[in-house]
């Protein structure tokens, strides 16, 4: 058995004291709450924090609450909680589904949003056991200083494999992080960084607090995502499309990919392009092409890096499908898993 | 006998140990825990092939709650492997590393955590080696030797045998098609991780408990690696939580633990990482294959030539007789009148591969039901017809000098046929489903045959291959003694079954006590599909043996005859005079009474049937159980990703001892036969196992799993215990023929190589698009000369030799 190194668990009351302990321990120190991705890296020694401050006991981090002004996601809301909330699958069924994707049922339970956003880049060269690693000789995400699956890289490219933060991207969520000194909120695109390795962009002792979800208003969207099996897998491609729709045209639309890239990338010229027209095959056909283009798979995943690529023009075209209506042949729901 | 004449076989009846494994009372290997037990680690190696210049481990001993810190030499300095023409490891390397894995070094700590951090600190200095990763790799590079024996540079065993005038019969069909097929390496992926505990007592003798499913030949090996006589060594197989062939072999862990335990005076108990697993590995060969088979206008087979490539690995294993087995079991299905087989197992530097469910028989029955398929197209004839005209014949000889006995497998195509509708789904070739869709069915059919029990021990010897010893006490209670060790497939149960039917008691009354090398009979162990049978007529002999001399006392007290006896519901007396019947408690009473302690031995040897030529001993049983298998699904032709909707499976198991375990091991050779056709694949990059993790090694769960509809066909053999064949690994075979002949039919593109996955899909339909083949598959051989055959007549439609009086009856 490979076993969880040692550590001193810290349980504050409320996110403001999650914060002030994240300050006092710096680097020493990391957050966790439903802990399914970040025990298993510990286990392998991705991770060797001295501290973690453990998020599971702050009430105010939990539960969905709506207002005119849209929808607040406390960040400690299990994924199960979310997938199953009437009122997301009602106004962001691509959230929904997103969240009801993550592995598997038992992880939903334990899992959080907030976790999820946040989760660690993924690379096949890095998800292996301390000792794996040092045979192949370490890679700069741990250990080491060069880059595996792209050795002239000055850069880490650990891929984003989280399933709702493409969505939340999509749907122009935004984030309240409470810190140290205060807190902010920024929109979704603010809290990543293109980067395999600091692949979140607010300091470390920065809580997400809640996630703030605009209202939906005419808006419908969806999720796909590929990977081997259905029953647990990380996504090797996601495809979050949000449109809103006047009738048959299209007003405005967020195309963003999921796990093609150390971020959520978004096809802006894609998205840019169904703006203003009539949703037809050929249309779908013409953005799907575009949509395809800033997704940028390398060999450090499952699949192949090439069938990655071609699947996003898929996926693509699927998603978009599915939210003008258009089914193309099986349902959408189908195709997810 | 017919159904109705038995009280306990054919019944749906749980698993003895059902139970304690639902609810968690089952104590596997790493649920020991032993008063002063201290932890084992393993320091593997980081280097694919590398000469050992020095290890020091002087930081490591002085971590504290460190109790001993060994090296290879450490140990007696001798080589081991289960086949005693291939003693090739060694518990700890002393002179050279073979694969990223190898175990060099090992440390016994007060907790695994410490014993870890010692490990690192050992300081191993390696001069590495070239690595030789591929067949074609070890070929072309004689000048790098991964051992130095073996029948030329880096070829373990190259083996030549032909039956028959092979090109004569080539030469004379209306078709010949010459295909080549690769079929990716698996592990066996169990549950459980492999754990042992070993005790060397202050008495000086040892006791180990391990996960294994060969506790005898562990107990062999054990005392020639540690030098210690046998008769001071204890085994005891504690449950095994899968094995599928993984745990087939003595282990560099088990020896360890051993050691360690003798320097530091207490039990050691060394349990594996999913990581190690893999490295332990012992699984399914890749093997390459070229086949070339000529058939008649009606679909008759004229003759076949079949060369294979197995991919080894680093060490010997079992892979003598692996290489045999991509041979010798192919003609056991259909007629095939002359047979040539050229194989040749080759060294690599990866975790050494062995037998695994179906062990080396998968990768030729994929080749050869593939290339049916092929030319029952080319000839205009269904698939399904053509294989169920050449069915061979039941009670004869193969080309090969096997001898078939019972043959169920035209039963077996028809249930399929019938049952699948495949005559109305076939007839809608890559149907695109409603409403318009980029998803197209297909449906195919394969077929196969698998031995029930390897005729021959892996060493040579006369004893019995199985034994069994059934107390009865006064309680009424029987307690059976059998070296088979259950790893999941019931053979605990089957032996409760079989004496209570026999004892005509209930299964709940007799207590089995299994795999322990000092208390119970040698069995050789759970492999090759042989416990049921082997296991199952010993302890029916020994449950008959008891019987008698119960009876005759039973006799004696009610005035009758003992043939007039009959024992069932707990009784023993007269049908006719039902009302005097003596309860079994009693009977046992009286029998103790006259004969002394009620204790019987029973025992099975199969019949000799080894062919009269060098290699002959691979490949007899006592008899073969068939099966047949129709797939259907969709594929998706834009993601080439593949749903399985629906398997219908049949399986002639000459009679079903216990309905429900027998489907239980359909349905999960079927399961791990999808696994193999769609996902898995031990592979490497970097020198490196790729992905050494459940996670990211991908094989199927239960929800990946489509509806398995299994139909039993019962051909009641003479060689079977009530007729019973095996279940457990036949019926793996012809899944992942059957996926690939569906996928053409579905979209007419062939994908000659497991696993095909949803990007070689892609690539052969791009191909179809160009107008060129649509196959995705190898397309090259390795430059190999194989040595002359060894030219033996063909023994085809012979008669089988009449079953002679079974050894150890008297």
């Amino acid at each position: 058995m490979i076993r969880l190194p040692p550590f001193t668990y810290l349980a504050p009351g409320t996110v403001d004291a999650a914060a002030r302990l994240m300050a006092e321990h710096g680097r020493d120190a990391m957050l966790v709450a439903g802990g399914t991705d970040l025990y298993p890296n510990m286990k392998r020694r991705q991770f060797e924090p001295k501290v973690l401050v453990g998020l599971r006991g702050i009430r105010e981090l939990r539960g969905v609450r709506g207002s005119a002004s849209g929808w607040t996601i406390g960040a400690a809301t299990t994924l199960s909680a979310v997938t199953a909330h009437p009122g997301i699958a009602r106004d962001f069924p691509a959230l929904a589904t997103a969240a009801g994707l993550v592995s598997s049922p038992q992880l939903q339970n334990m899992g959080t949003i907030g976790g999820n956003v946040c989760v660690d880049t993924r690379c096949n060269y890095y998800n292996q056991s301390y000792e794996w690693r040092k045979a192949i000789g370490f890679c700069m995400k741990k250990d080491g200083d060069i880059c595996l699956v792209a050795p002239g890289s000055s850069r880490c490219w650990a891929v984003s494999s989280s399933d709702t933060a493409p969505v939340l991207w999509a749907l122009g969520a935004r984030v309240r992080l409470i810190g140290a000194g205060g807190e902010r909120t920024v929109p979704m695109p603010a809290l990543y960084r293109d980067d395999g390795i600091e692949y979140l962009a607010k300091r470390p002792d920065e809580v997400v607090a809640d996630i703030l979800l605009p209202p939906a208003e005419g808006w419908r969207s969806a999720y796909l995502k590929l990977r081997r099996r259905g029953s647990f897998d990380f996504p090797v491609l996601g495809v979050a499309v949000a449109a809103r729709m006047d009738g048959d045209i299209v007003r405005d639309a967020r195309i963003v990919l999921g796990a093609v890239a150390s971020l959520p990338r978004p096809a802006e010229r894609a998205a840019a392009a169904l703006v203003g027209q009539r949703v037809t095959r050929e249309l779908i056909a013409r953005v799907a092409d575009l949509a395809a283009g800033p997704a940028k798979p390398l060999d450090n995943t499952d699949f192949t890096h090439p069938y990655r690529k071609k699947m996003t023009r898929v996926f693509v075209a699927r998603a978009l499908a599915a939210v003008a209506g258009l089914q193309n042949g099986s349902a959408a729901s189908e195709e997810v898993a | 006998m017919t159904k109705s004449d038995f009280a306990v076989i054919g019944q749906p009846l749980p698993k003895v140990d059902a139970w304690a494994k639902v609810v968690g009372e089952t104590k596997y290997a790493d649920d020991l825990f032993l008063p002063r037990m201290v932890y084992g680690k393993l320091l593997r190696s980081s280097h694919a092939h590398a000469r050992i210049r020095s290890i020091d481990t002087a930081r490591a001993r002085a971590v504290p709650g460190v109790y001993a810190v060994i090296t290879g030499a450490d140990l007696p300095r001798v080589k081991f492997g289960i086949l005693p023409v291939s003693q090739d490891e060694e518990a700890l390397c002393t002179e050279k590393v073979r694969m990223v894995g190898d175990a060099v070094a090992a440390v016994a700590a007060v907790d695994e955590e410490t014993a870890e951090q010692a490990c690192r600190l050992i300081e191993v200095d390696y001069e590495p080696l070239p690595a030789l990763m591929s067949v074609f790799d070890a070929l072309a590079h004689p000048e790098v030797r991964i051992h130095e024996y073996g029948d030329g540079p880096n070829v373990h065993k190259s083996v030549a045998l032909q039956f028959g005038d092979v090109d004569a019969a080539l030469t004379g069909a209306d078709l010949v098609r010459e295909d080549i097929f690769f079929f990716e390496g698996s592990n066996h992926l169990p549950m459980e991780q492999h754990a042992a505990v070993a005790h060397w007592g202050s008495d000086g003798k040892l006791t180990l408990w391990s996960s294994t499913q060969t506790p005898h030949y562990v107990h062999r090996l054990l005392a020639k690696v540690l030098d210690t006589p046998a008769a001071h060594i204890r085994v005891i197989a504690t449950p095994v939580g899968g094995g599928f062939g993984g745990k087939t072999e003595p282990f560099a862990h088990e020896i360890v633990a051993c050691q360690l335990s003798k320097l530091t005076g207490r039990p050691v108990k060394i349990a594996l990482t999913r990581e190690e697993v893999f490295y332990t590995h012992r699984g399914r060969h890749p093997v390459l294959m070229w086949i070339k088979t000529g058939f008649t206008k009606q679909g008759d087979i004229t003759g076949c030539h079949l060369r294979t490539w197995l991919d080894g690995g680093a060490y010997g294993s079992y892979g003598v007789a692996s290489t045999f087995y991509t041979g010798v079991i192919n003609p056991v299905t259909y007629k095939m009148p002359v047979y040539k087989f050229e194989a040749a197992r080759i060294f690599t530097n990866k975790p050494p591969c062995g037998p695994k469910r179906g062990h080396g028989t998968p990768q030729p029955r994929f080749a050869l039901e593939c290339q049916l398929d092929k030319a029952a197209e080319q000839l205009g004839l269904d698939p399904a017809e053509m294989r169920r005209r050449i069915v061979a014949e039941p009670f004869s000889k193969t080309a090969n000098h096997l001898t078939i006995t019972t043959i169920g497998l035209s039963e077996c195509i028809d249930k399929v046929v019938e049952a699948s509708g495949w005559r109305e789904k076939r007839a809608r070739s890559g149907v695109q489903l409603e409403p318009p869709s980029p998803k197209k069915s297909g449906i195919g059919i394969a077929c196969s045959a698998y031995l029930t029990g390897a005729g021959t021990a892996i060493y040579w010897n006369d004893m019995p291959h199985s034994g069994v010893v059934t107390r009865a006490d006064r309680s009424g209670g029987v307690a059976v003694l059998c070296g088979a060790t259950d790893i999941g497939q019931g053979s605990d149960s089957v032996l409760a079954y079989l004496t209570a039917e026999v004892l005509g008691i209930e299964p709940k009354d007799v207590h089995v006590h299994p795999a322990d090398t000092s208390l119970t009979p040698v069995d050789l162990g759970s492999y090759s599909s042989r416990v049921t049978l082997m296991c199952g007529m010993a302890a029916i002999q020994a449950a008959e043996r008891l019987r008698t001399v119960i009876f005759e006392a039973v006799a004696q007290r009610l005035e009758v005859s003992p043939t007039s006896l009959v024992a069932r519901e707990r009784k023993v007396g007269v049908p006719d005079d039902w009302d005097r019947a003596v309860p079994f408690a009693k009977a046992v009473e009286l029998g103790e009474a006259i004969h002394g302690v009620l204790a019987f031995p029973g025992s099975y040897a199969p019949p000799k049937r080894a062919g009269k030529y060098k290699g002959g001993g691979v490949g007899p049983s006592p008899c073969y159980s068939y099966s047949a298998c129709v797939v259907e699904l969709t594929v998706d032709e834009e993601t080439g990703q593949i749903d399985l909707g629906n398997v219908w499976i049949a399986h002639d198991v000459g009679r079903a001892l216990n309905p429900l375990l027998v489907e239980g091991q359909v349905e999960g050779s079927v399961y791990m036969g999808i696994g193999e056709a769609l996902m898995e694949e031990q592979v490497f990059r970097k020198n490196l196992h790729k992905q050494p993790s459940m996670l990211e090694y991908k094989s199927p769960t239960t929800l990946e799993t489509p509806e398995i509809h299994t139909i039993l066909v019962e051909t009641d053999d003479p060689e079977g215990p009530f007729g019973a064949k095996e279940a457990g690994q036949g019926p793996l075979l012809p899944v992942i023929p059957a996926i690939a002949n569906a996928i053409y039919h579905a979209l007419a593109i062939r994908i000659d190589e497991v696993p095909i996955t949803p990007d070689k899909i892609l690539k052969a339909l791009e191909l179809k698009r160009l107008g060129r083949p649509a196959r995705v598959g190898p397309v090259k051989l390795p430059l190999f000369t194989f040595k002359e055959p060894i030219v033996v007549e063909s023994a085809f439609g012979q008669p089988a030799d009449a079953i002679v009086k079974r050894p150890f009856t008297r």
